[in-house]
């Protein structure tokens, strides 16, 4: 199992160090002046000579590449030309934010889904079925934004059940940053105000970002399921007078669910990238929205920067999925 | 004829292609049929109207026609997703045969630029790029394009590294086929149905994803009828004028519905093994 995580571990390096040179060629060589796009819309010469120092523009491309290492390797990523502030630290302060919704969306699409794609299965061709097949469908086909907007029209505007936007309404001091997720530090501080209110906010954007989520685990689970249910172990288990719901519920679905959490890796690539509308519409203090304020404002460090991190994670994601994967399913850490 | 036969007993798919023939319709149809002032100028006595025999879909902010604007969008988001798959296939297809075919330094290079391009979700990759290259539609579509070939590539190149392993591949190279003529007369017409059902369903996702950097400002700019950047523009006017905002996203999901549905078919016809119901 060491071995496997090694080697798994070995695997990310090379298309870690391609996305570092993918992401030098955008920033560097790509544009015509680097060091004006750099510098922003509004930089005098001045400012744009001192970032042609700072970056050693004027020297031979490997060793702007080596800078650029030295850079990304000391979480240096250069300041914002829209916070001013550094884009690592910017970065830093907003990932949490992002982390807890999407870890939230996709709990709800797991618990939700693995369920509801387990009856699609066990009433195969059923009505339920069909309705299922439309519904998923549909999940996958409604834009994300679009969805979000229709709720808070309903459920905000219409309803007042649900806040409108934010982590936190206005002026609500935030919980002690313990973890940086509202969820746990207003629980661990014992503020349980603060924690229903938090729950109220995130509803809403968790829902709309687990949509697609939901959709593709509850087919992988159908496909799953069925394939599982043809197997020999399940007729024995029924002659041996089990239960049917056990079997359906413990035996076929633990045998049906590995093959299912190698998607949870993909999803997460389909989800981070809904998530940026979606913060951008409940004005959720994330990665996401800081990304489309960078985009609005041409903050090209802002927007490379948040490319780079959302890689790292993607990988990182990724790297936990197939060990996980290889713990359900030890016949997968012998193919590495 | 079996296939149209099965293809016709599939009625989720079967509506998917009938969504797809008329979306295509109403992008031919309605442009020339739509009057400018309904589209573009608008008028602001009829601002913001509810729907009605007169507005089926209401009016928008500047008093444009919400059900015309709908209908004359198809055609820039089928146009602007036709033009990312094509770009894409160009791109991807080539690359993806090259590299299942041949082995050595080449191949792999191919195949690891494909995997950088997929350790970054294509969405945040399409955001950088479109900023890199400037805003508006074309640079979107472009961004798009380029952040979408290595799924095709990624797609062509294990079907072809399985062809080039069959019999009939060593029987051919044995009788000293040129290289052109396997790869163009007999990998290709096994690589295409992979390629079209990504096709189908990469249509459906691109019309998504354009509609997404619409909304988000980078992609179509007005006056266009662009379905994400309707309802941008709509937005404000909530809660009153909600029908400004539902008709732009309801168009969407129809047809990306369409795609999905039809694509899902496509795959049940020619890949058996991932069958949804025995």
């Amino acid at each position: 199992m060491t071995r496997f995580v090694l080697r798994r571990l070995l695997l990310v390096v090379p298309s870690l160090f391609g996305l570092l040179v993918l992401t030098f060629i955008m920033l560097r060589v790509l544009p015509n002046d680097p060091s004006a796009a750099l510098a922003g819309e509004n930089a005098t010469p001045a400012q744009i000579a001192a970032i042609r120092k700072a970056y050693g523009f004027d020297e031979p491309i490997w060793k702007q590449f080596l800078i650029y290492l030295r850079q990304v390797a000391q979480a240096d990523l250069g300041n914002s030309t829209n916070t001013g502030r550094p884009v690592s630290s910017d970065i830093a302060r907003r990932l949490p934010a992002t982390i807890e919704l999407t870890f939230f969306a996709l709990a709800f699409a797991t618990i939700v889904g693995i369920p509801l794609g387990t009856l699609a299965a066990v009433w195969h061709n059923s009505a339920f079925d069909h309705i299922m097949r439309i519904v998923t469908v549909g999940g996958l086909a409604i834009a994300a934004f679009w969805f979000a907007i229709i709720l808070q029209l309903v459920f905000a505007m219409d309803l007042e059940w649900l806040p409108l936007r934010g982590r936190l309404a206005v002026g609500t001091p935030e919980p002690a940053r313990i973890t940086g997720f509202f969820l746990v530090d207003s629980l661990l501080t014992g503020r349980l105000d603060l924690f229903w209110a938090a729950l109220q906010h995130i509803l809403m954007p968790a829902l709309t970002l687990s949509l697609g989520g939901l959709a593709s685990i509850a087919r992988f689970t159908r496909a799953g399921v069925l394939d599982t249910l043809q197997k020999d172990f399940v007729g024995y288990a029924e002659a041996a007078g089990y239960r049917r719901s056990r079997i359906i519920w413990v035996y076929v679905l633990r045998n049906s669910v590995v093959a299912a959490t190698t998607q949870i890796g993909l999803l997460f690539g389909a989800l981070i990238s809904s998530a940026v509308a979606v913060e951008a519409i409940f004005d959720w203090p994330g990665i996401g929205s800081y990304a489309v304020n960078a985009i609005l404002t041409s903050d090209y460090k802002a927007i490379l920067a948040v490319t780079l991190v959302v890689g790292v994670i993607y990988a990182i994601v990724n790297i936990l999925v197939d060990i996980t994967h290889a713990l359900l399913d030890p016949r997968v850490a012998e193919t590495l | 004829m079996l296939i149209l036969k099965k293809f016709l007993r599939d009625v989720p798919a079967v509506l998917g292609f009938v969504i797809i023939v008329a979306v295509i319709l109403v992008a031919l149809v309605a442009p020339p049929l739509a009057s400018v002032e309904s589209v573009y100028d608008g008028n602001l006595m009829e601002r913001l109207k509810p729907p009605s025999a007169e507005h089926w879909f209401g009016t928008d902010n500047l008093g444009r026609d919400i059900f015309a604007r709908v209908m004359v969008g198809s055609q820039g988001a089928l146009a602007v997703a036709l033009a990312v798959v094509v770009i894409a296939i160009a791109i991807g297809v080539p690359a993806g045969l090259y590299a299942g075919y041949t082995s050595g330094w080449g191949s792999e290079l191919v195949m690891r630029v494909t995997d950088v391009f997929l350790s970054v979700p294509q969405l945040i990759l399409a955001l950088a790029v479109a900023q890199l290259i400037g805003k508006g539609l074309e640079s979107a579509m472009l961004a798009l394009a380029l952040t979408y070939w290595p799924f095709f590539c990624r797609t062509v190149f294990a079907e072809t590294r399985r062809v080039r392993n069959t019999l009939f591949v060593d029987a051919l190279e044995g009788i000293g086929a040129s290289r052109w003529r396997i790869l163009l007369v007999h990998v290709l017409p096994n690589v295409a149905s992979p390629v079209i059902v990504r096709a189908t369903i990469g249509m459906g996702f691109t019309i998504l994803t354009t509609a997404v950097l619409g909304f988000l400002g980078i992609g179509a700019t007005p006056p266009s009828p662009d379905w994400g950047l309707a309802i941008s523009e709509s937005r404000e006017y909530l809660p009153d004028s909600w029908w400004a905002v539902t008709f732009p996203g309801l168009a969407i999901l129809v047809t990306v519905l369409g795609f999905n549905l039809f694509g899902d078919g496509l795959r049940d016809l020619v890949d058996p093994r991932l069958r949804r119901s025995r």
